[in-house]
């Protein structure tokens, strides 16, 4: 399937507006569609959340309404926001039908690696120290890649995978090969962060009056 | 002027204030965002630092005039202030708001308003020199950024004279 030219959309929550303005930037030079809210509550409202748990467990139940939801490729948030902490938020997502395999990536000024782990063990993609750089945005790509190939094989189609073995085999191999760059990336995000230990600001080395550009 | 000379000067300044600690790598990220169907992109976040920083500065001024300071809500606009200034590459008002981040946690009043003060000439410092590099000062004169442009050039990048 050549979806190549499809603009992918990103839904960037933080309660800054500064870091709004600045993740929107960076999303935009990297040419996706993105949309800025405020606050995890109207990110849940803006991805079609429903309080209802019912409407959350029963796919059946939310087609049967016949919600128009717009359709969000990933979601990148901060962590510290009053309310609902972007942990908070990815619960939410990972606790919901409809939401769960939206990929979400955790924004923070603090590099706490307790903080870190738990975001990824609850299945953030990555986690990202701020301030947020081009070079961090282009790691999202896969990740939106990965989960649109999984929407491919959606569970409406599940009995036509169990009569279809050979269709299973080669995209169960395309998604172990992309989780395994998957996991290493997480590994290597892992790695690094535990590696600064718990100092409140990063170590990353300071520029000096230069600008280090990876290409 | 010319542009040759306008650009050497502006990069000239903006080095001076990377050497002098005032802004650091993220100021370029910002410039590098920058380009011709979004040109005031710089100017816009500054703009929104200078908002942010002194609505911050007044509450932070406010709280700590109170009878019972709330060392919990003095941390929380700390660590907003300490984040604008990250994200648009201000390190020195950075810095000094993670020093008082850590004098907030000892729940030192007099400590907090030494660093209050602190953090409030920084700011000042910082917002003086963007200005210079950014915004129109006196109304016949331009600031370095928009000479350039008016006189056709691009806003150079340290990185193009490596």
């Amino acid at each position: 399937m050549a979806a190549t030219e499809a603009q992918f959309h990103v839904l960037a929550v933080d309660d800054s507006l500064i870091d709004r303005k600045l993740i929107e930037r960076l999303l935009k030079t990297s040419s996706y569609q993105v949309t800025t809210v405020d606050s995890g509550s109207k990110a849940l409202e803006f991805l079609g959340w429903n309080e209802d748990e019912r409407a959350n467990s029963n796919e059946a139940f939310i087609s049967s309404k016949n919600q128009q939801v717009v359709e969000v490729n990933l979601v990148i948030t901060d962590y510290c926001m009053p309310e609902m902490t972007g942990y908070d938020l990815l619960k939410k997502m990972k606790e919901s039908s409809i939401l769960k395999n939206i990929p979400v990536v955790i924004m923070s000024s603090e590099n706490v690696p307790s903080r870190i782990n738990r975001c990824l063990e609850e299945g953030a993609e990555e986690f990202f120290l701020k301030p947020v750089r081009l070079s961090d945005v282009n790691k999202l790509k896969p990740h939106m890649m990965k989960a649109k190939s999984k929407d491919v094989e959606k569970p409406e189609k599940q009995e036509k995978q169990d009569n279809n073995e050979s269709t299973e085999e080669a995209s169960s191999e395309i998604q172990l090969q992309t989780q395994q760059s998957h996991q290493t990336a997480q590994s290597n995000n892992k790695r690094k962060s535990m590696d600064d230990g718990p100092t409140p600001d990063r170590t990353r080395p300071r520029y000096s009056g230069f600008t280090v550009m990876s290409n | 002027m010319e542009v040759d000379q306008l650009q050497r000067n502006f990069l000239e300044y903006t080095n001076l204030l990377f050497r002098e600690g005032f802004l650091d790598g993220q100021f370029s990220q910002l410039q590098l965002l920058q380009d011709e169907s979004n040109p005031d992109f710089v100017f816009e976040v500054v703009s929104l630092f200078f908002e942010d920083s002194e609505r911050l500065l007044n509450d932070l001024t406010i709280a700590l005039d109170q009878q019972n300071v709330d060392f919990k809500k003095i941390d929380a606009h700390v660590h907003q202030l300490k984040g604008s200034s990250s994200s648009i590459g201000a390190q020195r008002v950075k810095n000094t708001c993670i020093a008082f981040r850590d004098v907030c946690l000892e729940q030192n009043a007099e400590g907090c308003l030494r660093c209050l003060q602190q953090v409030k000439q920084e700011y000042l410092l910082v917002k003086t020199k963007l200005e210079a590099l950014l915004r129109v000062r006196v109304p016949h004169l331009f600031s370095l950024e928009q000479q350039i442009v008016a006189a056709g050039g691009a806003i150079p990048m340290l990185n193009d004279f490596c």
